[in-house]
């Protein structure tokens, strides 16, 4: 080949520019299509659910328990019972989460057996949910005896979300740039104190989003929790985590039975009268809601973080 | 090689060879390091030179597959720094260094500062203070910074981020002081105030420095070490390898003819 190429008459340069930029176009449009039939689907869900479920969104809804008159019945002990499993499950995924994704990234030397171990972890995050909740029935409710339990569902969607936070938390460690590593260590700090006081503060915007990002997971999530046996109508609270009395803590709730939002609308559901339909809708929009609004904080966690750094 | 009124020997390095995994990087090197002098290390890239200052404060104990032999005598006692039994951390809070890139860390100026002392589980503030304003002040930074010690580090320009991470290095005193190619990454002005500081620095410090910028080796360097292929061709007073170098591959690389 020679240069002649770029001056033959019949190679026509423009023509192929023109041909060239049209599948640009054209991929960009495909882009944007699947975007939106994504955002659509969002926007239409939201829509129906609002449409049919809106209007049971009163202050009653939330401060009434389950009844078998759809007009009375509420979900404050779903509500309560989500938030409990999802402190519970926070309390287990991310001290665990969080260490083991350090010791995988900042301790583990890179070998055939910490390449099986990472490899297992990212297999573990795509298992379905079910297995985990059999697991769970097996393991936390009849061998340790932790009953159909708060503390059962938390440490079961704890278990389940615990890939997702160590795989953020390694994607966390990872921004932190080897330079900034290397000068703690050229000071003299070990391994434990250059974590301590750079990568972790560094990275703890990251490591944050990726445990919110799991807890709206874990929120839900339906699947495990019927399977260790959790009530579809709980007309009661747990325990208070607050007592008038020394020691004023008390952990008795976290061996309370309960039950959890996406059990109480797929309980509503699961109704033939259309009236508790309306009820599940109302669930399913707070769901949505909390899902979306816990999202935009992840992203807003990161947002600040990644302003405030600056290598 | 040297003529006898050659100043104390502040390290030693012996027979030193270092790989990589199965890459052999440097190859039975013997040089001398001296109380009060700025040693530089020049040669073309991938010659070892970086590795080689990385061997003095074990750097390359952060990463799996590095491998020494033979020996860095830090003088007076001799001890030899890359024995196993000497832990790494110890050796480099002995000895301080200064990357390529500045690299302050995302805290305040004084922070940056005290962190070397604060590792070592230094507490007392007034300690902390006199040290950090004394570093300040020998690094030729504190001038620019005094009025806010505790902005963050990172609105500081690049040669004062550089002057900055040479502060902090300066602050617990160390007794051999490691540049990586300090102005690799700065503007000839910031470039100039460095070499000022380095040559002022001296006075109190033993310096090894690696340098890409053959001008700044023989402006301020009293000594000039020539590597090449993870060999050391040439020792000598900078003076003497930058007017008659010995060694033809010497010669040909610092007039340009390759490298």
């Amino acid at each position: 080949m020679s240069r002649e190429i770029f001056s033959s008459e019949e190679f026509d340069f423009a023509a192929d520019l023109r041909r060239r930029k049209l599948i640009d176009f054209l991929f960009s449009v495909a882009g944007m299509l699947s975007l939106m039939l994504a955002l659509i689907t969002l926007i239409a869900l939201l829509v129906d659910l609002s449409s049919t479920g809106l209007m049971r969104l009163n202050a009653d809804f939330f401060t009434n328990f389950p009844s078998r008159f759809p007009w009375r019945a509420g979900i404050l002990s779903a509500w309560v019972g989500s938030l409990a499993v999802m402190f519970t499950t926070a309390l287990c995924a991310i001290p665990l989460g969080v260490a083991a994704g350090i010791y995988l990234e900042e301790y583990a030397r890179k070998s055939w057996f910490t390449l099986l171990i990472e490899l297992n972890i990212i297999n573990l995050a795509g298992i379905p949910s079910i297995t985990f909740g059999l697991m769970a029935l097996g393991l936390f409710v009849y061998r340790l005896n932790l009953g159909q339990s708060i503390l059962t569902a938390g440490l079961t969607l704890g278990l389940l979300v615990l890939p997702i936070v160590i795989v953020t938390t390694r994607e966390a460690l990872r921004t932190v740039p080897r330079s900034v590593r290397e000068a703690a260590y050229a000071l003299g700090s070990t391994r434990w104190q250059t974590i301590w006081h750079h990568v972790l503060p560094y990275s703890s915007g990251g490591i944050m989003t990726g445990v919110i990002i799991s807890l709206s997971r874990a929120i839900g999530e339906t699947a495990p929790i019927i399977t260790i046996g959790a009530l579809t109508f709980i007309a009661f609270l747990p325990h208070a985590p607050l007592t008038g009395e020394p020691p004023f803590v008390s952990f008795q709730w976290l061996s309370d039975p309960f039950t959890v939002l996406p059990i109480q609308m797929f309980n509503w559901l699961s109704r033939p009268q259309p009236e508790f339909h309306v009820n599940a809708a109302a669930t399913g929009l707070i769901l949505l809601l909390l899902t979306l609004v816990m999202n935009a904080g992840a992203i807003w966690i990161r947002y600040r973080f990644r302003k405030k750094l600056k290598w | 090689m040297l003529s006898s009124t050659s100043p104390n020997l502040r390290a030693e390095v012996k027979n030193l060879s270092f790989s990589y995994g199965t890459k052999k990087v440097i190859g039975n090197l013997s040089m001398p390091i001296y109380e009060n002098r700025i040693t530089a290390l020049i040669g073309p890239s991938g010659c070892g030179k970086t590795t080689l200052l990385r061997c003095f404060n074990r750097m390359h104990d952060l990463y799996s597959q590095a491998a020494y032999s033979g020996e860095v005598l830090l003088y007076p006692e001799k001890l030899n720094i890359l024995d196993p039994s000497i832990d790494p951390i110890e050796v480099r809070m002995r000895i301080g260094m200064v990357f390529q890139k500045p690299n302050p860390f995302p805290k305040s100026i004084f922070e940056n500062v005290a962190y070397g002392l604060r590792v070592r589980g230094i507490r007392r503030r007034s300690f902390i203070e006199e040290r950090v304003v004394k570093s300040l002040q020998q690094a030729a930074l504190w001038n620019d910074v005094k009025d806010r010690l505790h902005t963050p580090a990172t609105a500081l320009s690049g040669g004062q981020q550089q002057r900055l991470c040479i502060a902090r290095a300066l602050a617990t005193e160390p007794e051999v002081l490691l540049l990586d190619e300090p102005t690799s990454a700065l503007d000839p002005i910031s470039t100039m105030h460095i070499e000022e500081l380095i040559t002022e620095l001296k006075k109190e410090w033993t310096i090894v420095m690696v340098t890409h910028n053959l001008h700044q080796a023989s402006r301020t360097a009293d000594y000039t070490a020539f590597m090449y292929l993870g060999d050391l061709i040439e020792f000598d007073l900078s003076e003497r390898l930058f007017t008659t170098p010995k060694d033809q591959r010497t010669e040909n690389y610092i007039t340009g003819r390759f490298g």
